[in-house]
């Protein structure tokens, strides 16, 4: 074991994994090398990528027991591609599979029984819900690694992760491979998390529910990156795959979090022309985009760009005029996906433009503000979003640490106490996102904010917003709810939190 | 014991841990934990026992906390006062006052109290709820029954309900009520409240009500969610313009004391002493909404 920057003892090496780097701060790592390459590939003039049925495609891609295989999450909880892959290869005796999906939802709880039938036997990636509370009542032997949207990209472009074959759920596709996800039955809008995996898996199968004519217009994954095409009935539910429209919380209490971030923005001095904003849809970002966009309207302030997960509430400010430009790595609402369709400054990225630390330059760099969440956060301001405070890991990382890595200003933003427990604690269970890139922390009982950013504290002050220690904030939890017990938790490490740089930030022990 | 607003005063239900935890973290002026109306019958002991716990371990830091306890008149109300006076509520808020009487019980109730666990005499205040024409009636032996009672205010249901009115939402059935009771404050010097606007989501209609309450001379209203708290602040802020006239106001004063001036004048008008507490007034308003 080492202990690494921030404290946590970190295993040398793991059986199934190899050797582990520390982390060393969040912008220490230099990268060195070259990044990995797929397989040369040639398609003779009049060959089909057409194949007649999945089963033909994958025996073709060359499936084999211990491949690594992946797959995006742009279809949510609407997704059928996952369940039928893996139950297709199931049935043809192949085991001991990783696969490397961008994100997991409820609607791939079928995913257990592949585990425990051995055609599943490692997870590089997002593990959420049912599939990572079994994670931690450790059901791998090879630990979990957990990787943000940016550090998966940096993961799979310098070869950490080599992808055999990535299936790539398309909501529209045309005979030769063009690949969009803005029209079709089963439209989702972008396809930003899955374009590295087209462009750096070996082999690449598209499914589609949607076949048109040669060539797809637009086409956001371009057919040099394809192998085949396999047409199925559905490859989702629009239900799941598309909220309706997205509505802001209801809840007084998320709503003051909401107005007091507003007022933190602002008073940051960020709010002006040019500025850039980056808000989830959660019912809280969601009331936070609204709020910023009446305030800029209000003060005529031209924005620069909104980012990330793409809402209707963007959208709404794209529109305005309120910003010149929308990146796009995943639409969250019909909105986002028609606006997509047919708004040239509404762009789509992938997720090494998104968030990559190791390329050239991504987008979170220039990115002001960020609004994210937190299941706890702790007095170092290292944030949790993984665990929950029984320890189990029921939550992906997405762009959490990214973003908070790259904005000028990461506003954390959670009530205080969820349930009967506080959010603000002595040390999280988990650290995903280090206190280092984190700036401030709103609660509905007041803002605390890092002692490193002490030019934010001063306005902060002087704008009169309520501003306080984080320990006592702490202490205010506490002495509503007692002080809670610590979770039981296993010696056996179940997960490794991956930093976006490659590092390991933190372990997940299993739970009890 | 310091001078405060009551711009608002949000309702909280009593038998509701997460929104009574919460209650203080609104804005509100005030808050009143509710036993009464928003407690069914088989949830009074349990919801004061919860209300009770509340007042003892939660910090409202500024927030006036208030407990609106059921009416004498049913079997809860005594032992209401009982549980919740020992823990020492800024004040009891009793609804269906109906007579002196009704007042003069609840002071003796809390003297004791406050005698037997050493609280400070006189330091919990009754804020009584007229709710029926015979309380209507008896407003002026009600609001003067005990020093201990600092605000009035009504029920616009039950009040309606009583005299035979029909409740509307623009609300001129309540005239009569407003400025009645208004004026019975006004005698002895206390503060007076509006009745809620029951329609949490028309802010609009809330604007409307509570700029018209605010002409009539009332000093806050009761709100029933967190959402109407910052609309009627909004109302009960003064303009730029009034403030800089009383800022103008207050100067000329404290100029005219310097030259040992007895008539003042500001612009051609003259200053008197309901002028000058007016404008106090304008300032402490300006203050309190974080605008002076």
């Amino acid at each position: 074991m080492v202990t690494n920057e921030i404290g946590r003892k970190i295993p040398e090496e793991i059986k199934g994994i190899g050797k582990l780097k520390p982390y060393i701060g969040a912008f220490k790592t230099v990268p060195v090398g070259n990044r990995m390459a797929p397989n040369i590939a040639c398609k003779k003039r009049g060959e089909t990528k057409i194949i007649n049925s999945l089963k033909k495609a994958v025996k073709k891609a060359g499936i084999r027991d211990g491949m690594t295989i992946s797959f995006h999450h742009h279809l949510r909880n609407g997704d059928y591609v996952v369940a039928m892959v893996l139950d297709l290869l199931a049935d043809l005796g192949i085991k001991n599979l990783t696969i490397a999906p961008t994100a997991l939802f409820p609607v791939h709880k079928s995913i257990i029984k592949h585990i425990e039938n051995g055609v599943v036997s490692s997870i590089q990636g997002s593990v959420n819900g049912p599939i990572g509370e079994i994670s931690s009542r450790g059901v791998f032997d090879i630990p979990v690694v957990l990787r943000s949207h940016g550090g998966r990209a940096r993961a799979i472009e310098a070869g950490d992760i080599k992808i055999d074959i990535a299936f790539i759920a398309a909501p529209s596709a045309d005979n030769y491979g063009n690949l969009n996800g803005i029209d079709g039955p089963s439209a989702c809008g972008s396809l930003g998390y899955t374009m590295t995996d087209a462009m750096y898996a070996d082999k690449v199968i598209a499914i589609t529910d949607h076949l048109v004519d040669f060539p797809l217009s637009p086409i956001s994954i371009p057919q040099i990156y394809v192998d085949y095409v396999v047409k199925v009935d559905k490859i989702g539910d629009p239900k799941g795959i598309m909220s309706g429209t997205l509505e802001i919380t209801k809840n007084p209490l998320r709503l003051i979090i909401a107005q007091r971030v507003v007022q933190a923005i602002e008073a940051s001095g960020l709010l002006q022309d040019g500025f850039s904003l980056q808000a989830g849809a959660g019912g809280t970002s969601l009331a936070v985009t609204k709020f910023v966009g009446e305030k800029m309207e209000k003060r005529g302030i031209k924005g620069s760009f909104g980012s990330g997960g793409i809402t209707g509430y963007f959208v709404k400010m794209l529109k305005k005029n309120l910003f010149n430009t929308l990146f796009d790595v995943q639409s969250f609402d019909l909105e986002a996906v028609q606006s997509l369709k047919i708004n040239p400054n509404h762009l789509e990225m992938s997720a090494s433009f998104y968030a990559n630390p190791h390329n050239k330059g991504c987008l979170v760099n220039n990115l002001d503000t960020v609004i994210l969440g937190a299941t706890q956060i702790d007095s170092d301001f290292n944030v949790n979003v993984n665990t929950e405070s029984d320890g189990l890991l029921l939550h992906g990382i997405g762009g959490h640490m990214d973003t908070a890595a790259g904005a000028k200003l990461t506003i954390i933003a959670t009530p205080l106490l969820r349930g009967r427990m506080p959010i603000v604690v002595d040390k999280v269970i988990t650290v995903t996102t280090p206190g280092e890139t984190v700036d401030v922390l709103v609660t509905e009982r007041g803002i605390a904010v890092n002692p490193a950013r002490k030019d934010l504290i001063e306005k902060f002050r002087k704008a009169k917003l309520p501003i306080k220690n984080i320990r006592d904030l702490r202490n205010e939890a506490c002495d509503l709810t007692g002080i809670p017990e610590e979770p039981q938790l296993a010696d056996k490490i179940i997960g490794l939190v991956e930093y976006r740089d490659g590092t390991i930030i933190d372990v997940i022990r299993g739970v009890k | 014991m310091k001078k405060r607003l009551r711009r608002t005063a949000l309702y909280i239900p009593g038998n509701d841990p997460s929104m009574i935890q919460n209650a203080g973290i609104f804005g509100s002026d005030s808050i009143v934990l509710d036993l009464e109306d928003a407690v069914s019958v088989d949830e009074k002991d349990s919801a004061r026992l919860l209300v009770r716990n509340a007042l003892k371990n939660i910090n409202y830091g500024d927030t006036e906390v208030i407990v609106r306890i059921n009416s004498l008149f049913t079997p809860f109300g005594k032992e209401d006062l009982e549980v919740i006076g020992r823990v020492h509520p800024d004040g009891i808020r009793l609804p269906k006052a109906e007579s002196a009487q009704d007042i003069q019980e609840v002071d003796s109730f809390l003297s004791r109290i406050e005698n037997e666990e050493g609280f400070e005499e006189n330091s919990i205040k009754i804020m009584p709820s007229i709710e029926s024409a015979i309380g209507l009636f008896n407003v002026f032996e009600i609001v003067r029954a005990s020093n201990r009672v600092a605000v009035i205010n009504f029920g616009a249901e039950d009040y309606t309900s009583d005299i035979g009115a029909e409740r509307t939402k623009e609300g001129k059935e309540l005239f009569d009520i407003r400025t009645r009771i208004l004026l019975a404050a006004r005698v002895v010097g206390i503060e007076v409240q509006d009745s809620v606007f029951a329609h949490a989501h028309d802010i609009e209609g809330l604007i409307r009500e509570t700029k018209f309450i605010k002409q009539l001379g009332f000093d806050g209203k009761s709100v029933i969610h967190p959402a109407q708290i910052e609309p009627v602040h909004q109302v009960f802020t003064p303009t730029q313009e009034e403030i800089n006239r009383a800022k103008r106001i207050i100067l000329a004063i404290e100029e005219a004391k310097k030259r040992k001036s007895g008539v003042i004048s500001l612009d051609g008008r003259m200053i008197d002493a309901p002028v000058v507490a007016k404008a106090h007034r304008i300032l402490k308003y300006a203050q309190a909404a974080g605008v002076l």
